[in-house]
């Protein structure tokens, strides 16, 4: 008796649209043991988290107000992915682009509630891709890998923040914290509802149809999908592979960078310490989860914002760690890189010895 | 004295394909065994199933007298048969020790690593090889690698070495040197299955020659029983050369001139080596020569895959060698590349994508920044109707697709723009007999239209049959021209052999 695996012929689209349900199933039911582990009942961890998500006009808001970074982290890694360069510094991205944000909602002088907008956004963009677009330059020219350069440069961003906060742009009547000053109000996103909900939730669903039009209906969004099909086949057309690698990873880490703009505009009005707590690792699962599509972001960032709200109602009610959310995110990554395997290879259980 | 390895009537077949039909040869102990074959022959096929890789459908191999029976590499390994691949299969930042030692079997966990270095460098000296164990193998030249991969062979105790196209890798000095470590071997009574496509080389070194023709063990002959024009000719074959309407009126007009191209490549060897040819209008201009002489160099030079490092190619009036120039003109010199699936398509995408792939960027493809999708599914419900692609369901992934549609799918987006030129390297390779003839009826329309085209491939039968003008290429010279309608095979033959042909240049 022996295992064996076969490259399947055409793998069924209803195989392909399950397997990310079914994956997030499997992950429940064993994210269910860790709970009964902690001694919560997982059907009731489940409920909890639904009804905190979406139950109320609060817990919805709450929910989109995490959606909102996820969504522009997810859409800047997808299209990377998209190209099959791995971007895996959206976080660094987003702390550079709150940063560039800040910058201007500071200390642009600007009055005007638009210009200012329209200011702190590009701030933003220039600044998430310009920190992106070192690591296209070393790809294209060099080779040198971007996983690593990308992923580095994350912890550069982090501390470089840090330093502007506990230092140069420390707010003088912050009684020491590191905090920037406030911005004031022409610097701050709209709010609805008397909720924390803001402006940058429209801004991220507009970005992610921009973006579903450029890759899908563009020549610039057809000459990355034939690069990231077959590099050696887009050179043998007449493409530049270079000039594309860098445009994508700069683009990449713009739009992770309008995230930061997001934040900063729309939730926290200031620049301060830990403005991300890891939407930018959460996009990487977004973007594999969405099969990168930009679409496919949109969902799945809310499903990770319900599920990031509604963890934190298990730490209040039952007092369990946030660590299980990550735990949780982890598992589906898990199972769906997995589910993947079986989408593209069928295993067969074959007696006796095989020959040739 | 009896053989070490005997192979009587092997064949092997592949869903659709016949690779090895019936396949017959033995090596004996102290002999250097030459396998002599066009690719596609068959060569790599029985090579697999002399490693134990593939399993033949029939026939019998027995080693030193004994019927055996591979399941696996490890089974051949253990009955003595080791083989350098032409790819080595080497750790690049392991040092040469480690690389030799990975190779063995029941290394004790706790090994004196003096008494194996001791065992390695004895080998070291007796074939006079100088390697230093302790330097790692991604510094060493491609000559002292291969050493390496024979020093693993000898390791195990191998009897039988077979050696995959040794020499297509080094230099002539290295080749030298490799030689006389096969002779010492033979000495000692190994036995050695050398496989080469170089006619000088096998006349030097080969006790025996067998020649693979379609998969069937078409003659041996024995040391001194042949010259390179017997090889040659048993190689090519000797059926009665194919007619083909022929283009008759041939135009004098030239639409490229290659001038003292030299190209060199990544190891400082030359590809191409001061290397003229004139293409004319309208004509199918025949690229012979035994693979590895410089048909792929030439193949990329000309469409901008490869830089040259000496001379001058002229598209009529424009020096196209260089200069960005010649990134204009590749939109009129269409390429069907010899790696159809590597290079030439884009495999998870559709045919409908496929199809535009060079002209993606052309007005009827776009609307200002955007694709104009109802142009392209227009173009490729053409195409795939004027090419009869079978292309499945539409957005199907071109992968999806059998070789010959693959081949469909690019040459019809390569002849879309009505190229002034077309490169067709071995564009018939692996396709059913079917698909070819399609292929060779595309190309010979295109000449009507005034088309040029290079078409370089390795069997004989096509370029006979297709050509106006036959070019002959040997290491990356042009020996020089015939016409497909007066020559002989043993001319074709005798020229791919590096003899000059009795016609420099055609009138």
């Amino acid at each position: 008796m022996k295992l064996v695996m076969e490259r399947r012929e055409i793998s069924s689209p209803l195989l392909r649209f399950s397997a990310p349900i079914a994956s997030i199933a499997v992950a429940l039911f064993v994210a269910g043991f860790l709970l009964l582990a902690s001694g919560v009942s997982p059907l009731a961890a489940y409920k909890e988290i639904l009804i905190e998500s979406l139950g109320s006009l609060y817990g919805l808001s709450e929910t989109l107000v995490k959606t909102t970074p996820l969504i522009f982290a997810g859409l800047g890694v997808s299209l990377a992915f998209r190209m099959q360069i791995w971007n895996i510094g959206a976080e660094g991205q987003i702390y550079m682009g709150a940063m560039g944000a800040t910058w201007v909602a500071l200390f642009s002088g600007i009055q005007n509630h638009w210009v200012m907008m329209v200011a702190m956004f590009f701030a933003a963009f220039f600044c998430g891709g310009l920190w992106a677009g070192v690591a296209g330059i070393l790809r294209a020219r060099w080779q040198v890998n971007e996983v690593i350069v990308t992923l580095l440069m994350n912890y550069i961003a982090i501390l470089w923040v840090d330093y502007l906060i506990y230092g140069p742009w420390k707010d003088p009547k912050g009684f020491n914290f590191p905090l920037t000053a406030q911005f004031g109000d022409a610097a701050r996103f709209a709010e609805y509802f008397n909720t924390r909900f803001h402006s940058g939730f429209f801004l991220a669903v507009f970005c992610a149809l921009i973006l579903y039009l450029f890759i899908e209906r563009t020549v610039w969004g057809y000459e990355i999908k034939v690069i990231g099909s077959n590099p050696k086949a887009a050179r043998y057309a007449g493409m530049n592979t270079g000039m594309a690698i860098f445009f994508v990873l700069f683009l990449s880490g713009a739009i992770a960078g309008i995230a930061g703009f997001s934040e900063v505009a729309g939730l926290q009005h200031r620049l301060q310490h830990g403005i991300s707590p890891g939407y930018g690792y959460t996009a990487i699962i977004i973007a594999w989860l969405a099969k990168r599509s930009a679409i496919g972001v949109v969902i799945v960032s809310f499903l990770m914002g319900v599920l990031l709200v509604g963890g934190d109602s298990l730490q209040l009610l039952w007092q369990l760690p946030v660590a299980f959310v990550y735990a949780f995110q982890g598992l589906i990554l898990f199972f769906l890189l997995a589910s993947d395997f079986f989408i593209i290879y069928r295993v067969k259980l074959v007696k006796g010895v095989i020959n040739g | 004295m009896t053989d070490f390895l005997k192979i009587q009537n092997v064949r092997k077949t592949f869903p659709g394909v016949v690779a090895l039909d019936d396949v017959s040869f033995s090596v004996a102990p102290g002999e250097i065994h030459t396998l002599l074959g066009e690719n596609g022959a068959g060569k790599s096929t029985l090579m697999n199933v002399l490693t134990g890789l593939y399993h033949p459908d029939r026939g019998q191999i027995s080693v030193a007298g004994e019927p055996i029976h591979f399941t696996s590499p490890r089974d051949s390994l253990a009955c003595g048969i080791g083989m350098v691949h032409q790819h080595f299969m080497l750790v690049p930042a392991h040092s040469v020790f480690e690389n030799i030692l990975l190779a063995l079997d029941n290394v004790p966990n706790f090994y004196s690593k003096k008494k194996y270095k001791e065992k390695i460098q004895k080998l070291i000296d007796e074939f006079d090889l100088d390697l230093d164990l302790d330097i790692p193998v991604w510094k060493l030249s491609i000559g002292a690698q291969q050493w390496i991969e024979l020093i693993k062979l000898l390791m195990r105790d191998c009897q039988l070495l077979i050696l995959d196209e040794p020499t297509a890798v080094l230099t002539p000095q290295e080749a030298e040197r490799l030689f006389n470590v096969l002779r010492k071997l033979k000495e000692q009574g190994k036995s050695i299955i050398f496989i080469s496509h170089k006619m000088r080389e096998v006349m030097e070194i080969s006790d025996r020659v067998t020649i693979l023709k379609k998969g069937c063990s078409i003659a041996t002959r024995t040391r001194g029983d042949f010259d390179e024009s017997t090889l040659a000719s048993l190689m090519i074959g000797k059926d009665k050369i194919p007619q083909w309407q022929k283009n008759l009126q041939m135009s004098d007009e030239i639409v490229l001139d290659i001038q003292n191209l030299s190209v060199r490549n990544d190891r400082g060897l030359s590809d191409l080596d001061d290397f003229n040819l004139q293409l004319k209008k309208g004509e199918i201009l025949g690229i012979a020569g035994v693979a590895g002489n410089g048909q792929k160099a030439l193949a990329e030079v000309l469409t901008g895959l490869k830089n040259t490092s000496q001379g001058k190619i002229m598209a009529g009036e424009e020096d196209i060698t260089n200069s960005n120039a010649r990134y204009s003109y590749i939109a009129g010199i269409a390429h069907i590349p010899e790696d159809r699936k590597t290079i030439g398509i884009a495999p998870d995408m559709s045919v409908d994508e496929n199809l535009i792939m060079k002209s993606f960027k052309s007005g009827s493809f776009r609307n200002w920044i955007f694709q104009n999708k109802k142009a392209i599914r227009r173009n490729a419900e053409e195409k795939i109707e004027q090419f009869a692609i079978k292309s499945g369901p539409d957005g199907t992934p071109v992968r999806y697709l059998s070789g010959g549609n693959i081949q469909k799918v690019i040459i019809a987006r390569e002849l879309s723009e009505h190229p002034a030129v077309l490169v067709a390297l071995y564009p018939t390779r692996g396709l059913d007999i079917g698909s070819a003839g399609y292929v060779h009826k595309v190309i010979a329309d295109g000449a009507d239209r005034g088309m040029s085209t290079i078409l370089i491939a390795e069997d004989l039968d096509e370029l006979l049959k297709l050509s106006d003008r036959i070019a002959v290429m040997f290491r990356g010279k042009l020996i020089g021209y015939v016409d497909p309608r007066k020559t002989t095979r043993e001319e074709i033959g005798l020229m791919m052999s590096g003899e000059k042909g009795s016609l420099p240049d055609l009138p």
